[in-house]
């Protein structure tokens, strides 16, 4: 399936995680020098400073922390798919992601509830890593 | 750990001014800004060339501003405008007179964002987080309020508690922008916009500008108003946890925690001590997270806190007493300061705390301040 969304801001940063999307890996940075992971990717380890960062492919397991649900279009794009959810989740690794429950909300939604990741391509170019019940 | 203990009443506010609040599009920040700075000179008693210290807070050029003002001043800092910025600018003025940078400071904050159409959300505020549709600081909230119903089972009704005293309190004041009364109901049927946080959980977007002008307490007893003096301030910030931006997971409790010891120690009072409280209130949520994190009632019971209307005038706790940024105006922390200036002075007329003595300045963000207040 194919729709719109809003396209990434185009942070050099971020390629290497657009890349592993695309071939449906989850990935954060890693701080090769102190094993700091983090996300957003950061120029420097937010850590020890260090420049010398990895990427790292993750578990792709992680917990719910909330929703929320837009009713509001804040990019023409989404309009169509009003009302929306975006949720929070908690990597098992430590980083915090913003993402989409693929399909509909778990019934059970609550915060703590474990997820894992899924991947929805949305066109040729970006796949996003959305989020399932466990 | 070193503290600011010592700049306890030192530093006091003579003069404040605002604009009316509204729609101005045939206004320039520069404008507003020079309605605010001429009506606080008024009332401080000042000359405007005894003023030798400027803060700009989202005035577009702070040159062009002193240059419109025709002020060449030893000391000048210009802040961008983030809800944040007024207490933490305050505290920099604070610092700025103690120090000796400047005699007479002006502090100058404009928002035409009304009549220019700020959105607060999508491209105005490109983030990693646009290809999943997460966008605007309201949505940061509302996650933020959907944990604290899950944690702590708050309800929606119980915030409405918060939005509808504010709207009470906007009624008595001429200058706020929304007048028209509201019940939980109304808040309850509103607009749903990033659910659980409908339209009447939001601030409004409005233009208009206030001003500020601090000088010593020594300096103040000679002007033209009761000095307010600056009994209280601290601070913290919270970076490392700041990849959403707006959100934080602990809503800010373990800063808001250290803030207010630094607050209630350098000015030697407690929560119980406060006549009044102006509460950064960019939505609704921020208010319980405030009373929480300073201490006004136990973590995660906020909701069951200001039921019953204690934090309307006549309640136990009477909070933004100008209607706040829900229903007065968005002068982001601005209005507000400028609100316990004159309660402290006792000009608010019909919305005017009886015997005011001690006010409390709170912001709850990524970089949390608080400031009290009290009568010299």
């Amino acid at each position: 399936m194919s729709y719109g969304t809003p396209v990434p801001d185009g942070d050099p940063l971020m390629e290497p995680f657009w890349q592993n999307a695309r071939e449906h890996r989850l990935s954060v940075q890693c701080c090769r020098d102190c094993g700091d992971r983090h996300f957003p990717p950061s120029p420097v380890c937010p850590s020890c400073l260090s420049e010398e960062q990895d990427w790292e492919v993750v578990s792709g397991k992680a917990t719910l922390i909330s929703w929320v649900t837009f009713h509001r279009a804040y990019w023409d794009v989404l309009q169509s798919q009003l009302p929306y959810d975006v949720c929070l989740v908690a990597l098992e690794e430590g980083p915090l992601l913003m993402s989409n429950f693929l399909g509909p909300r778990p019934e059970n939604a609550r915060e703590g509830l474990p997820l894992r990741v899924a991947f929805d391509a949305v066109s040729d170019h970006l796949t996003l890593p959305k989020f399932v019940a466990a | 750990m070193t503290s600011m203990n010592h700049l306890r009443n030192k530093v006091a506010v003579v003069g404040v001014g605002n604009t009316p609040y509204g729609n101005f599009p045939h206004k320039s920040d520069y404008a507003l800004g020079a309605d605010a700075f001429k009506a606080a000179l008024v009332d401080s008693g000042l000359e405007k060339h005894e003023i030798d210290g400027l803060v700009t807070c989202r005035v577009p050029y702070y040159a062009r501003m002193g240059e419109v003002l025709g002020l060449d001043p030893r000391w000048t800092l210009a802040m961008p405008g983030h809800g944040r910025m007024s207490g933490m600018a305050i505290i920099e003025a604070m610092l700025a007179i103690e120090s000796g940078a400047a005699d007479h400071v002006a502090l100058i904050y404009t928002n035409i964002g009304r009549s220019r159409r700020m959105n607060y959300g999508g491209d105005d505020s490109a983030s990693v987080w646009d290809p999943w549709g997460f966008t605007s600081p309201g949505a940061a909230h509302a996650m933020m309020f959907r944990m604290h119903m899950q944690r702590y089972g708050t309800t929606t009704r119980q915030l409405a508690e918060v939005s509808v005293a504010f709207r009470q309190h906007a009624i008595l004041n001429p200058d706020a922008v929304m007048k028209k009364p509201m019940t939980i109901d109304d808040h309850e049927e509103a607009r749903p916009i990033a659910e659980p946080l409908r339209l009447l959980d939001y601030c409004l977007i409005n233009d208009g500008a206030v001003c500020m002008i601090l000088t010593s307490a020594e300096r103040a007893k000679d002007l033209r108003k009761p000095p307010v003096l600056i009994t209280g301030a601290g601070g913290r910030d919270a970076f490392r946890r700041s990849a959403v931006a707006n959100f934080d997971p602990d809503m800010w409790f373990t800063e808001a925690q250290d803030t207010s010891r630094q607050v209630y120690e350098m000015a030697g009072v407690g929560p119980d001590d406060v006549d009044a409280l102006m509460c950064y209130d960019n939505f609704s949520p921020t208010v319980l997270f405030s009373l929480e994190g300073f201490g006004y009632c136990k973590r995660g019971e906020s909701g069951a806190f200001v039921e019953g209307g204690r934090l309307a005038l006549g309640g136990a706790l009477p909070t933004n007493t100008d209607g706040g940024h829900l229903s007065n105006s968005y002068m982001q922390g601005w209005a507000l300061n400028i609100e316990a200036v004159r309660q402290l002075r006792g000009e608010c007329g019909i919305r005017q705390v009886p015997g005011c003595e001690v006010v409390h300045y709170v912001a709850t963000t990524p970089c949390t301040r608080s400031i009290i207040y009290t009568r010299a």
